[in-house]
């Protein structure tokens, strides 16, 4: 019994963050067809600047214990500065690319991401060793049930995770904003006939894939506490994971990405405690695999019918 | 003056010039229409119009005012509304959201007239009414192309481009389509439009031009090419 509630808390913290980095991607394709591999160099952005602000914070307070508002303070400032630097990579790397073959798009987000591991390893910046972030939240322990103990910062996480994916799904279906993304995503053409300033939506959508990832990165930095340098393997696991989450989901599609980041954090939680925890990351992939043979445009990725 | 005057249009797709010094005009509250085979370039033109392709050279004035090279969502708010080819609408939305994305360019100050244009497209069309939380996808072929021009009426045009609306349709159903480009141009739209189908295109419009392999190879009122022997022979299939 314990193992089950331990291991479905695991499940919904990591699903969540999973979730959250999954949507980036799953955004980006939708409007653009191709996979941004310098997405989850976004959220070690994400990780690193959280730490940095929270750093900073404390040295110009002359604090050691930070107050409870910090952690706010740090995720939102996390979250606008990642959201500029998508919106930049978008207008230099992306936008000149526009029309042009796929193959070439994807290129060059796999040398954005390569540029942006290595610009993070100078001194100046982040540096190549790694950090422990200041802690944000105390170590209370809200409830505990046997040996399981639900911590504040188990509910922070998943809390912070569940409501920006509400407030995007609320984006996305029920806002004018978010009526004229669908329409770029199904028809780019189409939709600047209708008057949609379509390249202003395809900026939008990269600030908000990348603030979601800053996020991602902030509770990651949140829950494990240590963050390796920019270009660490394990960083590009992350990202592959949350990709493959999109994928299950069915890419491009939004509650998709939300369905799949959740699935895959279960699986792999519950193949860790059920199975052995050393195969966690075969699981995952095994199932994209099962995913991809079965269902190939993912769970909620239908095949329209469309009549012509 | 007339509302869109095109002239010496050159469009090229990479190395491929698509249309070759296309020059036409079509006179406010007129219906012109621009038939010829596929591939002469017709909705080439037309998208060059609405901004979707940045010509070459030449030059397009709407009312007036240079419009050539303008972003395709900043013709739609001086008043041009294009109803594509294939029809566009989006499967995935309902009736009811497509129609909201043709107002899209409309600010909200105009929301009771936006209203008000939405009744009367529905009165229109007024199967589109029954759809209306329907996913525009299930339409039939037929209703999507209403759907498609009653969400460009709502972008309040003065000019309508629509491009091929007969395409694929039943006989009935084109006879009903064209009844009501007839309404809408007598409430007031001018239009240009596009059509393989030259006899019913040339039976709604006061204008006609005949376009072969991006070239204007006739310019004349609509009865004059509807009884030339040129086009009975070549597009209307008599003769």
């Amino acid at each position: 019994m314990d193992q089950l509630l331990q291991t479905l808390k695991d499940g919904v913290t990591l699903g969540s963050l999973y979730a959250l980095i999954a949507l980036g991607y799953t955004m980006v394709y939708g409007i653009l067809k191709f996979i941004n591999f310098a997405h989850s160099d976004i959220v070690v952005l994400g990780a690193w600047l959280s730490l940095t602000i929270a750093a900073k914070l404390l040295a110009l307070m002359g604090i050691v214990d930070p107050p409870a508002w910090m952690g706010a303070v740090v995720l939102v400032g996390a979250m606008v500065a990642c959201g500029a630097v998508g919106f930049t990579i978008e207008r230099l790397a992306y936008k000149p690319l526009r029309g042009a073959p796929r193959l070439n798009v994807l290129i060059t987000a796999i040398g954005v991401s390569l540029l942006l591991q290595n610009t993070g390893q100078l001194s100046a910046l982040f540096g190549t060793s790694p950090r422990r972030i200041p802690d944000l939240l105390p170590d209370t322990t809200l409830l505990s049930i046997g040996q399981v103990q639900l911590k504040l910062l188990d509910v922070v996480g998943a809390g912070t995770a569940i409501a920006l994916m509400v407030a995007l799904e609320w984006l996305v279906f029920h806002t004018k904003i978010g009526r004229a993304m669908r329409a770029t995503s199904h028809n780019v053409n189409v939709a600047a006939l209708m008057g949609i300033p379509v390249n202003r939506i395809i900026s939008f959508t990269f600030v908000l894939g990348s603030m979601l990832a800053a996020a991602g990165g902030f509770l990651w930095a949140l829950k494990y506490q240590t963050i390796k340098q920019t270009a660490d393997s394990s960083w590009v696991l992350l990202g592959l994971k949350a990709f493959v989450a999109a994928v299950v989901g069915g890419i491009g599609n939004v509650r998709g990405a939300m369905l799949g980041g959740l699935a895959i954090g279960m699986i792999e939680q519950f193949g860790a405690a059920y199975l052995s925890s050393s195969m966690k990351d075969v699981y995952v992939f095994t199932i994209l695999i099962l995913v991809l043979l079965v269902r190939p445009s993912g769970l909620l990725g239908k095949a329209t019918i469309e009549k012509v | 003056m007339p509302l869109l005057e095109v002239s010496n249009l050159i469009v090229r797709y990479g190395a491929i010039e698509a249309l070759h010094g296309v020059s036409l005009s079509v006179e406010q509250g007129q219906i012109a229409t621009l038939i010829g085979c596929n591939g002469a370039g017709k909705s080439t033109t037309l998208r060059a119009v609405s901004g979707l392709l940045k010509p070459a050279k030449g030059s397009i004035r709407f009312d007036g005012k240079e419009i050539t090279g303008v972003a395709p969502h900043e013709i739609v708010r001086l008043g041009v509304a294009h109803s594509p080819e294939g029809r566009g609408v989006f499967p995935q939305m309902t009736v009811d959201e497509n129609l909201d994305l043709g107002a899209f360019a409309r600010p909200r100050s105009e929301k009771d007239q936006i209203r008000k244009d939405r009744e009367k497209s529905l009165d229109l069309f007024p199967r589109l009414r029954e759809r209306l939380k329907q996913l525009a996808g299930t339409l039939s072929g037929g209703e999507q192309q209403m759907l498609a021009m009653a969400r460009a009426l709502l972008a309040r045009p003065r000019l309508l481009l629509l491009d091929e609306p007969s395409l694929g349709l039943a006989p009935q159903v084109v006879q009903t389509i064209f009844q009501i480009i007839r309404d809408i141009n007598a409430a007031g739209t001018t239009i240009l439009l596009v059509e393989q189908n030259a006899h019913m295109a040339l039976k709604v419009a006061h204008h006609g031009y005949v376009l072969e392999t991006g070239r204007i190879a006739m310019s004349d009122s609509a009865r004059v090419l509807e009884a030339s022997d040129e086009v009975r022979k070549a597009y209307l299939g008599i003769g």
